[in-house]
This record gives C-alpha cells, structure tokens and sequence, in this order.
C-alpha cells in the first residue's frame, strides 16, 4: 500500500499550506450552522415543560462538553501517531488541541454553572459530570503545564504525549468513578441507545449545534497548527522564503 | 529468565540498602501523615463523631499526600547520579527494572503508610473493627499511587522545580482511587461491606501493573535523552 499520502503530513510546509487552505471550509460552514442552531435553539424550539427557557443553555453547553472530550481524544491520538512515527507535525496539532479543548472543558463549566444555579438553585454541587469536567480541565492544564515546563521542544513533545495518552485511559475512569460516587445531573437525553427523549424541533437545532461546534474546533485547530508550524520552523528556509516573497 | 530475576532483586536489594542508610528521608513521609492527620482535629473539633464522619477523607488526602511527597524522590538520586542511565543501557529491559524500583519504593513508603495509618484512624475515633478494611483499601491504593506516581515521576525528570509540577499531573489522574479507597474506607469505618470498592482498587491495581511500568519506562527514556 502506498503510504505517502500519510507521510506528507509530517512535512510541515505541506501541513501548514493544507491547514491555510481547509481554514474557510471549517470557519464559514461553522459560523452559518452556529448561527442557524442558535436561532433554531433560541427562538424556533419550543420552551420546556419543567425547565421553561431556562434549557435553551443546552445548546451550549452540550456542545462544548462534548468537545472538551473529543479534543482530548484527539490531542491523544495525535500524539500517539507523533510518538510511534517521530511525526513533528502531529506533535503539532497535539499541542494545538490542547489549548482550544482547555477552553471548551472552562465553556462547559462556565454554562453549566449557570444552568445549575436556576435548575439546582446553586452555581456549583459535586454533580459527576461537572466534577469529571473539572478533572478534565486539571488534566489538560497539567499537559499545557508539562509542555511549557520542559525547555527542549523534541523532549516536551514526547513527555507530553506520554502524558497524554495515559490521561486518555484514565479520563473514561474518571468519568465512571465520579458517576458512582454521586449523581444529581439529568440523565443523557441525547448520548443514549434507542430514541432520544427529546422532542425533535428541541433536538434539531442541537444536532446542528453539535456539527457547527465542531466544525469551529476544527478551525480554530487548523489556526492554532499554523502558528505552531511557524513557531517551530522560524528557522527553516521556506518560512524565510514564504515571509520575505 | 533468571537474568531479569536477578537484576529485579539487585535493583530491589539495592533501594532498600540505601534507603535503610538515609532514613530520615524514608521518615518524611510517615511524619507528614502523622502531622497531617493529626492537624485535622485541631482544624475541626475533638468531638469523636464528627471526626470519625470525616476519617476516610482525612486519612486517605493525607496518604494521598504522604505518597506524593515520597514519589518525588522515587527516581531524582538515581537520575543525578545516573544509575537510571546505566539501567537504560544494562541490556535487560528497563520496563522491569522500573517496576521492581516501583516495588521497592512501595516497600518503603506505601507499606509503612498503609501500617501507620490504623493509629491516624484511632486517633480520629475510628472502632478497631475497621483496622483490616483501612490497611487493606491503603495498602492497595498506594500500591496504585507508586505505579502512577512512577509514570508521572518519570515524566518530571530534570524539570526545574519538578514537585509542583508533579502534583499537578498525579493528583488528577489519582481521582479515581482517592474516590473508591475513600469509600472502602468509610464502608469499613461504618461496618459495612467493603467488598466492592475494594475490587476497584484492585482493579487498578492491575490496571497500574500491567501499564504502568511501560508507560514508566517510556517517560524515564524521553527525561533521559
């Protein structure tokens, strides 16, 4: 099998060009399926029957909780492939990952903080999926913790994926752990077999919702490699060349 | 095979005989259990029942907290004067020698913990019934925490003011056996079953055995590049 497609990835230049040219095709499909889900959410989708308006944070939150653990698979993973194939530039994106997926773990708190206080009537319980969120973000600020504290960037792209890819086998535990150890957060109404128990002009701007979030980590990924490729290859002749053309 | 058998023991008979000549750093750990536990009634109040409401919390942050002060000298002496490099290069896998250093380190830390830690738990009220259920859920935890511990150890090697850095990455990940050994600890405490928060330790207990010593040996062979 002809193996060079992937091993193009690992040459920065070609990153960096392909990741410049996929930016629009994330950001503007992003910005009209935030801004069609927002309004399906806010405005078209009916108030709820117990939680009255007070649901319609849903489309955020869930959103960004989602992400907050799928960039941290994905910082896993690329660091995994950085690691077993000595690939810079996935130790790239790993690094890139960790930052935006940081911001998304602050994005689910903060919403379901403010949830929490009109539904639970306090900002903050040791609700499980929230303390597991917490942990989350502890883990990712010891990766960006770890990445800033090693000097030599070959050695902290190793050390950190390292790390990584064992935070990865616990967060699953964490997530288990803490739902045994107390429950008062709703029951998934949409990550569950079978029918969601969610009416479907609730559930259609949330599904929007969850592809545009998506979409937006992927840009703000694909932003973050470039300036992480620039920073890295500062020295490197076609970042020279690129810059004084 | 009796190679690897052999250099386990060396590598084991070794930290011991070195620790055994330092032992006020073998002492640290247990001293810092001792005062922490015994801060807590000072903190709260020396009334019996509250104190034994909080017990598992207390004895097992304080244990949480004594292994992670001993962690940090888990590979710093060997990383200075480098016998972990000479370990990389013996010929015999580095992974299993890190697990029998793991061993010893757990030899010399968690065991005397998970020994001490009846006395703390008197101290805060605790019945006598419950001695068993507490050394059995600290002896595991810890168990766990120096497979952990040795990962995240390894990774901190020869970062400037490493220990702050490595609370930081152990404890998180710790969460999970803070949760279940506190619970194994508060069922025996109340005389309940203590069975199935006990398998969980074990479980990862296993879970540490069998990864831990690799992920280790990664961490230790990047720290030493």
């Amino acid at each position: 099998m002809d193996w060079t497609w992937f091993h193009r990835f690992g040459s920065p230049p070609h990153l960096y060009r392909l990741a410049g040219t996929l930016v629009p095709w994330f950001a503007w499909p992003a910005a009209i399926l935030i801004a069609a889900g927002l309004y399906g959410g806010l405005v078209l989708a009916p108030p709820d029957y117990q939680q009255g308006d007070g649901f319609r944070i849903i489309y955020v939150h869930a959103p960004s909780a989602w992400l907050s653990l799928m960039a941290y698979t994905m910082m896993a993973v690329t660091a995994a492939i950085g690691l077993i194939w000595r690939m810079k530039a996935a130790h790239a994106v790993a690094a890139s990952c960790a930052p935006v997926g940081a911001w998304f773990t602050v994005a689910a708190l903060g919403t379901g903080m403010l949830w929490g206080k009109p539904m639970w009537g306090t900002y903050w319980a040791w609700d499980p999926r929230l303390t597991a969120e917490l942990v989350l973000l502890f883990l990712y600020l010891g990766y960006i913790g770890l990445r800033s504290a090693i000097e030599d960037p070959q050695r902290a792209d190793r050390a950190s994926a390292v790390l990584a890819i064992v935070g990865v086998i616990n967060v699953p535990i964490v997530r288990y752990s803490v739902e045994w150890w107390n429950s008062i957060h709703q029951a998934p109404s949409v990550m569950k077999f079978g029918k969601p128990s969610i009416s479907w002009p609730m559930l259609t701007p949330l599904l929007i919702m969850f592809v545009g979030f998506t979409l937006l980590f992927a840009a703000l990924v694909l932003v973050r490699v470039r300036a992480e490729i620039l920073r890295r290859e500062r020295q490197a002749r076609w970042v020279t060349e690129m810059v004084t053309q | 095979m009796s190679g690897a058998w052999q250099a386990a023991r060396l590598v084991i008979e070794r930290d011991l005989r070195l620790a055994f000549r330092n032992r006020a750093q073998l002492l640290h750990p247990l001293l810092f259990f001792a005062i922490v536990t015994t801060l807590f009634p000072l903190a709260l109040s020396p009334e019996p029942s509250r104190l034994r409401d909080v017990a598992p919390g207390v004895l097992w942050v304080a244990a949480l907290l004594a292994s992670l002060l001993a962690i940090e000298f888990l590979f710093r002496d060997d990383a200075q004067d480098g016998t972990l490099e000479q370990y990389a290069l013996s010929g015999q896998s580095l992974t299993w020698l890190l697990f029998a250093k793991t061993l010893s380190h757990w030899l010399l830390t968690g065991l005397p913990l998970a020994l001490m830690s009846p006395v703390a738990a008197y101290g805060l009220g605790v019945a006598v019934e419950a001695v068993p259920g507490i050394i059995a859920s600290i002896t595991l935890g810890t168990i766990a925490l120096s497979l952990l511990g040795a990962v995240t150890a390894g990774l901190t090697l020869g970062i400037r003011r490493g220990g702050a850095m490595l609370s930081l990455l152990t404890l998180p990940l710790a969460v999970p056996l803070l949760i279940f050994g506190a619970q194994a600890t508060a069922r025996a405490i109340a005389g309940e079953p203590v069975a199935g928060p006990m398998y969980l330790l074990a479980a990862f207990v296993v879970l540490g055995l069998t990864l831990a010593p690799l992920a280790a040996a990664a961490a230790v062979r990047i720290s030493l590049e």
